[in-house]
């Protein structure tokens, strides 16, 4: 399997570790009232689709980048290759 | 001449006259030879025994897709058993074996199943070994193993090596037939970059089988040509003696090339290659394998394919028999009675079943169409078949074909199903193909060579097109349509005798009957229960037959009844090959510690951790226990002053103006008001609130900090923390780099440590308790101007340093401290001392910290912030995790205090019964401490704070022990840390 580095270009996925779901991005936020429920479903429930699927992907055998790789679990296409951190930001993730 | 079945003609070099042994029987071959060619050459028809029932087996095709002909090749280490002599070069010195006989192969003891197959057919394991229930240990499976499996392994390591290697090419293409070789010539003369593998020796496929011409020449020239002029492009790659075996992602295919199987010694070099090729597109032309037609007794020795009978005429000069009969339900099948008549081979009669005129006048041959064979006869070998009508037909050879199935595994590894072609009476490629891959020729059910040709110029054309390519890719070759009729037929219904479908299973039609009898229907269960299309050919002659057959059972079509998932490898692939260079002590990379040379010259005993190899202890002359240099080691430590190699702690170097802010966020406790100089113990939690690491962290400037982390979680600990940089936290100004192999770090530890460390480090630096206190941190230059960093931090709950310099210095620092530390009487301490005493300061470490561990456990809730934003803490405060009657790390002590602690043992209630209800903890770390003179072990147990002092039993099911322990305090030594602020 092959992912398409937006800095690198395509590199084995052997070179990767894999987390899971790009959802881990959008932590709750701790102070709000309900933050122990919000952070029980962020971390425990996940969906599970059968075809486009984002999800978090660790250069660690390379530039160390966290990636958000879009892949259609049926046929392992690779759609979409970003920089986590700037989807991540784009999500309104600062500090 | 070799042997008394060789032909005039063939691809044999005959001036390399090469001798074998084929059950220790000399014989000779020649250079182009198979152990195949050269057996039947030589005359030897029964090879081995059948897997089951014993039945004599001869060579049945002249490719890959062997069931029958199985031999163990070479002898010693070198012995491999289950390999196809139909694909094994003959080499001047090959020795071979047959296999499964007990005896010898000519009067195998185990012939005797063959006479009790009624009760051994489909199923019989599961119906006969039920019961009594006792016997299934003693009596059955015993039984049952010593009969099954076919070859022997040789029980010794491989002595050869194997490697992997990486290619990447613009077209792949695989199979060199007719198509492949008219694909990689128009690929090749466009510039592309090609790769074109096959599994044979020689390159052309088909064409060096039969007697076709191309471009006006005989098939096997032009294909010599076309691998010459190919040889001389310089982007193009050739790969014989390759298998390509599996399709995955993105273009990647595996392929093993077996580099020195041809040859009588490796010479040092890699036998096989494991190859993992990068395309961008690929076309299969993997060709077709013929099928045969079920009848009675078809798998005696001399029954053989029909388009084997004419590879081994044309390419390997051998005649399959002397007198040759046919049975075929095709056009193709009547090229072998032309071909043998051609060669000299007396062809005795042709029988088709099909009702229409004859395709050709064979001399001296009968032709019966409409005809079909029912019986043969031959003890150990063919003498001759009986027709459906009765009539005998003396003859020692029969060439049977049912058509031809394209090869379309490749084309199905992606989940693709291949389709039912009625007109060809085969399933072709349908549709849902891996990325980038076309199919041409008979792996597409273009049967005819001329066709074969233009499929495989056209997609190349195309492919390399996509890819930009256009220079001229010259002309199609061209050569004729032969004729490939086919009318569907799998067995004849009037047979006498087994009508055999899978040899290398030995499942017959019956079988496939009494399956779909029992409710085994669909074809995954057929497999799965007659074990039809398992072992070394995965089916590839059987299974097209017996799915047809069950079709028929089920009244369903072909197409309905569809194929069993082909999944890679196409082909036997060794494990050997799939381990390549990773085996033994190159399994994986070994890091060494900076320390590590030093250490092994002085005898140092090593522990793995992970792929560290660290110093467990230093023996010294006279002591005969491990436990005695422990003792030692401890006693001096703590007596004076001990140095241990720590540098494979992982160390994360940590830089920005939000270095401070980050840090807070990834560890449960406070580190934004960390002054500069200080040092800070750090607990680590999961977002879930478990503890999973801990170390300490350094501020070496306003911006600057160096975080240890535990040598086991090294790798996760930077994983997570660059997942919060980059994921969590994209605002913060901060970096991190890895830093655990740029610095040898050593723990200098005991009362003298300062002042060793004071002849170490340079005479500027103020060391006393007043300038460089408990918790501070600096940097240094030691043994004259050489820039280090000092902490000063202690595992050991001595007066302790750690000290770090780049790690080209490491094992100069490691020499420069024993040296000064020899007023001392400095001790070099490993691994178990190190545990020793953390044991004796109830320090939690790997054994505590478990993935289910809780702040609250560890006795550091308080720790865990409740102020801040930082990975855990929300979750940590789970109802469930802050039990008041919670487990909690306390120590132990035998009440003997001769006795010995088990770690992993349970805690009971005193006369409480062994038993998950009653089960209060369990000890999770023991040590010999040498200063208390007595076992001490640390452990989670309920509620532990409130019951010092109670009495429980450390009860170990598994050793056999039950100890009396008192729960106290797991800070044995100096609860109130006098000793290191000292």
């Amino acid at each position: 399997m092959l992912i398409d580095h937006p800095l690198l270009g395509p590199r084995d996925a052997q070179e990767f570790v894999i987390l899971g779901d790009a959802s881990l991005i959008d932590r709750p936020d701790w102070q709000a009232g309900d933050a122990a429920q919000r952070f029980h479903d962020y971390q425990h429930l996940r969906d599970n689709p059968a075809g486009e699927h984002r999800e978090l992907w660790f250069h660690e055998q390379g530039d160390r980048s966290w990636l958000v790789v879009t892949r259609n679990t049926l046929t392992h296409e690779v759609v979409k290759v970003e920089l986590a951190r700037d989807v991540a930001i784009a999500r309104g993730r600062d500090r | 001449m070799s042997g008394p079945f060789r032909l005039d003609g063939g691809a044999l070099d005959r001036s390399r006259i090469l001798s074998f042994r084929f059950d220790g029987r000399k014989m000779i071959g020649h250079l182009g030879d198979t152990l195949a060619s050269a057996l039947l050459a030589n005359g030897v028809r029964l090879v081995g025994r059948s897997f089951k029932y014993h039945r004599p087996r001869g060579v049945f095709t002249a490719g890959s897709e062997e069931p029958n002909a199985l031999v163990e090749l070479r002898s010693g280490a070198h012995r491999e058993p289950n390999t196809r002599a139909t694909v094994a070069e003959l080499f001047d010195g090959l020795e071979a074996f047959s296999q499964n006989y007990r005896g010898s192969l000519r009067h195998d003891l185990l012939a005797a199943n063959d006479l009790i197959a009624p009760f051994l057919s489909a199923g019989f394991y599961y119906k006969t070994f039920m019961w009594p229930k006792s016997f299934w240990e003693k009596v059955y499976e015993p039984a049952i193993r010593a009969s099954a499996g076919l070859g022997r392994l040789s029980g010794d390591a491989d002595p050869d090596s194997y490697d992997k290697g990486f290619l990447h090419c613009d077209l792949l293409v695989i199979g060199a037939g007719p198509a492949g070789l008219a694909a990689a010539l128009a690929a090749g003369r466009s510039g592309a970059r090609v790769v074109l593998a096959d599994e044979d020796f020689v390159m052309g496929g088909r064409l060096n089988a039969e007697t076709h011409e191309v471009n006006g020449r005989s098939g096997a020239d032009w294909a010599a040509d076309a691998v010459r002029e190919l040889a001389s492009m310089d982007r193009v790659r050739l790969l014989l003696r390759t298998t390509v075996i599996g399709a995955y992602d993105h273009g990647v295919y595996g392929a093993l090339e077996r580099r020195t199987d041809h040859l009588a010694e490796s010479g040092g070099k890699p036998r096989q290659i494991l190859w993992r090729i990068y395309s961008r597109r690929a076309i299969l032309a993997a060709g077709a394998t013929e099928r045969p037609i079920a009848f009675g007794g078809n798998d005696r020795p001399g029954v053989m394919l029909a388009g084997a009978v004419r590879a081994y005429a044309n390419r390997f000069a051998v005649g399959a028999g002397r007198r040759i009969g046919l049975f075929v339900n095709n056009d193709d099948g009547w090229r072998t009675a032309a071909d043998l008549a051609d060669t000299g081979v007396d062809v005795a009669a042709v029988i088709d079943i099909r009702d229409r005129a004859p395709l050709a006048d064979v001399p001296g041959a009968r032709i019966l169409m409409g005809g079909k064979v029912a019986a043969t006869w031959g003890r150990r070998g063919l003498k001759g078949i009986e027709l459906a009508t009765g009539e005998r037909i003396a003859l020692d050879g029969l060439a049977v074909s049912g058509g031809w199935n394209p090869n379309v595994h490749l084309t199905c590894h992606h989940g693709g199903k291949p389709v039912w072609r009625e007109d060809i009476a085969a399933f072709v490629p349908g549709g849902n193909l891996p990325a980038g891959m076309t199919v041409a020729g008979a792996a597409n059910g273009n049967f005819t060579t001329a066709v074969a040709l233009d499929d495989g110029h056209g997609a190349a054309v195309a492919a390399v097109g996509e890819l930009g390519y256009s220079a001229d890719a010259g002309d199609s070759p061209r050569a004729s349509d032969e004729a490939t009729e086919v009318s569907a037929f799998w067995h004849v219904r009037e047979s006498r005798g087994r009508a055999w479908l899978d040899q290398q299973n030995d499942v017959t039609v019956k079988d496939v009957v009494q399956a779909h009898r029992e409710g085994f229907r669909s074809v995954e269960h057929l497999k799965r229960y007659t074990t039809l299309g398992m072992a070394t050919d995965q089916g590839k002659t059987a299974n097209v037959g017996a799915l047809a057959i069950m079709a028929e059972q089920t009244g369903r079509t072909i197409a309905e009844t569809g194929t069993t998932v082909f999944r890679p490898p196409y082909t036997p692939v060794p494990i050997a090959a799939f381990a390549g260079r990773s085996r033994g002590g190159e399994f994986r990379p070994t890091r060494l510690t900076p320390s590590h040379d030093w250490a092994a010259e002085r005898g140092a005993v090593f522990v793995e951790a992970g792929m560290w190899l660290r110093a467990q202890w230093f023996p010294r002359t006279g002591e005969t226990h491990w436990r005695q240099s422990v003792d030692r080691e401890v006693l001096q430590t703590r007596g004076s002053v001990g140095i241990c190699d720590v540098t494979t702690l992982g160390k994360i170097d940590i830089q920005g103006r939000d270095a401070a802010e980050f840090l807070n966020k990834v560890y449960a406790n406070g580190f934004a008001k960390l002054a500069v100089g200080k040092v800070r113990y750090g607990l680590m939690l999961r977002e879930d609130g478990i503890c999973y690491d801990d170390g300490t962290t350094a501020r070496l400037g306003e911006t600057h900090f160096v975080m240890t982390t535990t040598t086991a979680n090294a790798v996760l600990v930077f994983r997570n923390m660059e997942f919060a940089r980059q994921c969590l936290w994209p605002g913060l100004d901060v970096h991190l780099i890895s830093a655990t192999e740029q610095w040898a770090q050593f723990a200098v530890a005991g009362p003298n440590s300062r002042a060793l460390l004071r002849k170490i480090v340079d005479p500027e630096f103020d060391l006393s308790n007043e300038a460089f206190p408990f918790m501070a941190c600096g940097m240094v230059n030691v043994c004259g101007g050489t820039p280090g960093r000092l902490f000063r931090i202690s595992f050991s709950g001595e007066l302790a340093y750690e000290i770090a310099l780049p790690a080209r210095y490491g094992e100069a620092l490691m020499a420069a401290l024993m040296a000064a530390g020899e007023e001392f009487d400095a001790v070099a301490y490993g691994t178990e001392a190190l545990g020793v005493m953390r044991v004796e300061k109830g320090h939690a470490a790997g054994p505590e910290l478990i993935g289910q561990t809780t702040a609250r456990m560890l006795g550091m809730q308080r720790m865990v912030s409740k102020k801040k934003d930082c990975i855990g803490n929300i979750l940590s405060e789970r109802p469930g995790m802050n039990r008041e009657d919670g487990l909690e790390l306390m120590g132990f002590r035998p009440l003997d205090r001769s006795q010995d602690l088990p770690s992993g043992a349970h805690f009971l209630a005193t006369g409480a019964e062994p038993a998950t209800e009653n089960d209060e903890g369990w000890m999770t770390s023991v040590a010999w401490s040498p200063e208390l003179g007595h076992a001490i072990g640390l452990g989670f147990i309920r509620n532990g704070h409130a019951r010092i002092g109670e009495t429980v039993r450390a009860w170990d099911g598994v050793r056999g022990r039950d100890v009396p322990v008192e729960i106290v305090s797991a800070h044995f030594l100096d609860p109130e840390g006098e000793r290191l602020r000292g």
